[in-house]
């Protein structure tokens, strides 16, 4: 009993450190692939460190109004991101921290900080915080329910919206080629996306433009404070990315006894393998597509929660009939 | 207890009929706001006790009232947990009723009404027969109508509780109909009676469809929601607090009793109509929140949008009921029970809140505020909490009762009917996109009024009130964290309440104090204190470990806003911009919204306009048109208002003997 509860929090505190060092990475791979698919030479993938290593330890500079919501909010938002990614499996299916909360708890916890960033985005007063959390806004508005919706297509399948009875389901073979599994797949490749401010959602890239989403929306933070929001958004990359795998391809993740070291080192590298696909994935698809209008994100986002939709009513269908 | 109870409800009688002759105004205040919270707390902490307990239903039987009847009170789990919530949510308002109030302007006038209300409201809770139901219905409304007016010198108030009363008429009218064709030409009206009929009635339906109209329209369900946002907003916050978060949950009563307890075994499609009408009514309300500028209707919008909420479970509850799978009946009901509470807390909570910022600054517009976290750090942060709850995030309380309404939809395919197979799932996406509206409205509410720069010469100069307003505020507050970090305080209640009408028990070890497994263990689980201390540990946590990693250095300086800060604090967003990217997607489809711009010509000097129009399709599609028949025939019916005594005499004759007729022809 015991033995199993030290074990969890030792496998636990590796989770988070191996989640916490390859959010920067995955990043970096990423800007890397997407700068040699566009025959660039681009930044090295380790350059991500060395930003945050740079923000750390510039000076912070605060507007005149910013208030205490303003302080807290990337030590908060960073902290939600730190609980979520403890929560998704990434090398490993057992977590402790799992079994405090499903798929819909994580969700939720992207949508606090959601919440937070979009209320930094107000405090300073500057119409620049305006646009970006009011346009934020209206996309998590619609990403959210679809992810939802994932979910429920999810729980018709497995059972239940668990991370580690999903991914233990798949992994027993009882699910073939389903359509509505495809169809959540794509649907939870595009809020992905969205979610992360990827083009053709937002560019990620972009300063001082009037199309830009997340970046006006932290434009005012400097210092240690971006630092923690980069942190934070690099940590969403590698939640949903290890989300899409934990779902969708579990094979290979260390599934049995938690000290079992051969086991944990396989899980690793299938976890290093599913950053490399991720950041390949991204790359080719960002430069591959243009960066959509503010009001044709809707319908993109519109589509994945109407494929959403359809991938939990054909499950319904096929258990009727 | 049902004893101690109908005493302590006499005491508000008393406490509301003597409230009027106490001078001076101050203890009158003070004695009846004391006496309203003491037996309102009393009662609750005494129905939660019984509750856990699990104590008898125990009835009681008065030879009071109509004679060939008596009055028939009762107290099972399902009023006991009702009367839980309504009165521990009553009490810690009635804490910051106590600062409030003697600020206002004639702080007296909502006092002989107010004990009366919450009286009522328990009393409605107690009945066991349709004449004291009815009866305690109508003297809830009544009370509550005199609460919104009361500030009625202004036009605002007067116009609100005249359309409230008219709405709160019909939803007893329609009840009481709901009650005669439940109980048939000849019927017994007592509950046991109607609770004992073995066969339904023939014309149960028609009672059902009724009950539903009925006690939608006291809830503010979508399309009779109109004289919700237009009541709740009128009356002094702390009335506010008591109409949003106790009053609807006593029409959410009314319906739950009829519907699980009443009638009989459900139908299948009674579940389906309340599953629809709870989505629409939660995702137009959250809608019609997003696009208003006025704090306390943004609030009063947010109330629709919950009670459609409750309803959604209640009507998932049902058809889980029609299909005899009764856990996850008995699940549902829990969700609905629990967010009940939950809402009964976080609206109160946000109410009170309005009221405090009305108390600094004298405004409701959104527009105008801006900017208040700086002269109000303890009401800003209180407001934050209660928003987050609002917008169901964790680990606040709103959140675990959403969370458990979804875990119920996601486990629909059960069901055995077709129809509500179809029309669950796709009313569950409905419900998360109100959700997650949910969380930008209040956003919105939240960032317009308490961040950014102050946007009038009133927010600028605001002050924090201290006093038992703020304690009432920050009790409110601490029992939606509390709630949210253990939720198992609120589900144990929920728990059995639900035991009682369904008869059925959760999966042991379902509600621990730690995790929440509704679905047994190995199922989904969601542990709010981990989270909760997660939270608190890494966000406290990180800036120390990181201070000591690299020194930091900190300096103010005027906003970056990419190089171009304005100082003017009109160039910052406002609440119609916030919701514009919103309005333009839902809002052409669900207010006709339109916008026009009016731009002067080169050289000519008036300033720009930009106008929005938005219609409420209720009130231009459903009431307009009523409001008008009834004016046209009111306008025809004065004629017979200045007859001849002989004409008048010549009517009621007639009139008998249709009478005489109809009851000839029934007889037969």
């Amino acid at each position: 009993m015991i033995r199993t509860a030290i074990a969890g929090t030792l496998l636990q505190l590796l989770h988070l450190l191996v989640a916490l060092a390859a959010a920067p990475l995955l990043l970096g791979v990423t800007r890397f692939a997407k700068s040699r698919l566009q025959s660039r030479r681009g930044p090295s993938p380790i350059q991500p460190y060395r930003d945050l290593l740079r923000l750390m330890r510039k000076e912070t500079v605060l507007a005149h109004d910013a208030s205490w919501i303003f302080r807290a909010t990337p030590y908060l938002v960073f902290s939600l991101m730190v609980i979520a990614a403890g929560m998704v499996p990434m090398f490993a299916l057992d977590l402790p921290l799992a079994s405090a909360g499903d798929l819909i708890a994580i969700v939720a916890l992207l949508a606090t900080a959601r919440f937070f960033q979009s209320l930094a985005g107000l405090d300073i007063g500057t119409a620049f915080g305006g646009i970006g959390a009011s346009r934020d806004a209206l996309i998590g508005s619609l990403a959210e329910p679809a992810v939802l919706m994932v979910a429920f297509a999810l729980a018709l399948v497995a059972g239940t919206t668990a991370l580690p009875a999903i991914a233990r389901f798949v992994l027993s073979g009882g699910v073939g080629v389903d359509v509505s599994l495809a169809l959540a797949l794509i649907a939870l490749l595009i809020v992905a996306i969205a979610e992360n401010g990827r083009i053709p959602v937002d560019n990620p890239a972009t300063h001082l433009e009037l199309t830009m989403v997340h970046e006006a929306m932290v434009l005012e933070y400097s210092g240690r404070n971006l630092a923690l929001i980069e942190a934070a958004q690099m940590l969403k990359l590698l939640i949903f990315v290890s989300l899409v795998a934990a779902l969708f391809a579990p094979w290979g993740l260390a599934a049995g006894d938690v000290l079992d070291l051969l086991e944990l080192g396989g899980g690793l590298l299938i976890f290093l393998l599913h950053l490399l696909v991720g950041a390949a994935v991204i790359a080719i698809f960002e430069v591959s597509i243009a960066k959509m209008r503010v009001f044709r994100v809707v319908e993109f986002l519109g589509a994945a929660l109407i494929l959403a939709v359809l991938a939990v009513v054909f499950r319904f269908v096929a258990e009727a009939s | 207890m049902l004893t101690l109870t109908l005493l302590g409800l006499l005491v508000l009688l008393a406490l509301g009929v003597s409230a009027p002759f106490i001078r001076p105004d101050r203890l009158a205040l003070r004695l009846v706001h004391g006496g309203v919270g003491g037996v309102a707390l009393a009662l609750g902490i005494a129905a939660a006790i019984r509750l856990v307990a699990g104590g008898e239903v125990s009835e009681l039987d008065l030879p009071l009232g109509l004679p060939w009847m008596g009055t028939h009170f009762r107290l099972d789990d399902l009023a006991c947990f009702f009367m839980a919530a309504i009165n521990l949510a009553a009490a810690l308002v009635m804490v910051f009723a106590d600062g409030y109030a003697a600020r206002q302007p004639k702080p007296t006038r909502a006092l002989a009404p107010l004990p009366i209300f919450l009286a009522a409201c328990n009393l409605v809770l107690l009945a066991n027969d349709a004449f004291v139901f009815l009866l305690a219905w109508e003297m809830m409304s009544i009370a509550s109508w005199l609460l919104v007016l009361a500030n009625h010198r202004e036009d605002e108030s007067r116009h609100a509780a005249y359309v409230y009363l008219a709405m709160a008429s019909l939803s007893v009218l329609l009840l009481l109909l709901a009650f005669g064709a439940l109980a048939g030409i000849d019927g017994d009206y007592r509950f046991a009676a109607l609770r004992e009929a073995t066969e339904r009635p023939p014309m149960a339906t028609l009672a059902v469809v009724l009950a539903m109209l009925g006690a939608g329209a006291k809830a503010g369900l979508v399309p009779l929601h109109v004289w919700l946002p237009l009541a709740h907003p009128a009356a002094p916050s702390h009335v506010s607090a008591l109409l949003s978060g106790v009053m609807v949950k006593i029409a959410l009563y009314g319906l739950a009793r009829f519907l699980f307890d009443l009638v009989g075994a459900p139908a299948w499609w009674w579940g389906v109509v309340l599953v629809v009408a709870g989505a629409a009514s939660a995702l137009i309300g959250i809608l019609y929140a997003l696009m208003q500028r006025d704090l306390k209707r943004v609030l009063a919008y947010s109330t629709i949008e919950n009670v459609g909420v409750i309803t959604f479970a209640l009507g998932l509850s049902l058809c889980f009921r029609a299909s005899e799978l009764f856990d996850l009946s008995a699940l549902a009901l829990a969700g609905a029970l629990a967010h009940a509470l939950n809402h009964a807390l976080f609206k109160s909570l946000m109410f009170c809140g309005a009221g405090v910022i009305l108390e600094a600054t004298h405004l409701r517009d959104l527009e105008r505020m801006g900017g208040l976290v700086r002269r109000m750090p303890y009401a800003s942060l209180f407001m934050l909490m209660g928003s987050l709850a609002a917008s169901s995030l964790p680990p606040l309380n709103g959140f675990v009762s959403e969370w458990l309404i979804f875990q119920t939809v996601f486990a629909s395919s059960a069901l055995h009917d077709n129809l509500p197979r179809l029309i669950v799932p796709l009313m569950g996406a409905v419900l998360a996109l109100s959700a997650a509206l949910a969380a930008v409205a209040f956003v919105r509410a939240f960032g317009l009024a308490f961040l950014g720069r102050p946007r009038s010469v009133e927010a600028e100069r605001a002050v924090e009130p201290g006093g038992t307003m703020m304690t009432g505020l920050a009790l409110l507050a601490g029992g939606c964290l509390l709630l949210g970090v253990f939720p198992v305080v609120t589900l144990s209640l929920a728990e059995s309440a639900a035991h009682g009408v369904i008869g059925v028990s959760l999966p042991a070890g379902a509600v621990g104090w730690i995790v929440l497994a509704p679905l047994g263990s190995g199922g989904a689980a969601y542990a709010g204190f981990i989270v909760f201390l997660a939270l608190l540990g890494l966000a406290v946590g990180t800036r120390p470990l990181l201070a000591r990693l690299w020194a930091e250095r900190r300096r103010r300086a005027a906003a970056w806003d990419c190089g171009f800060p304005d100082a003017s604090p009109s160039t910052q967003y406002t609440a119609s911009s916030f919701s514009q990217p919103l309005r333009r997607v839902f809002g052409t489809a669900f207010f006709r919204a339109r916008e026009t711009v009016d731009m002067p010509a080169p050289g000519d000097a008036r300033p720009a306009r930009l106008e929005i129009r938005l219609i409420d399709p209720a009130w231009d599609w459903g009431v307009e048109p009523i409001r008008r028949a009834v004016e046209a025939a009111t306008l025809r019916l004065n004629a017979t208002q200045f007859l001849s005594i002989r004409r008048y005499l010549s009517l009621m004759f007639g009139a008998l003997v249709t009478l005489l007729l109809i009851v000839a022809a029934t007889q037969q």
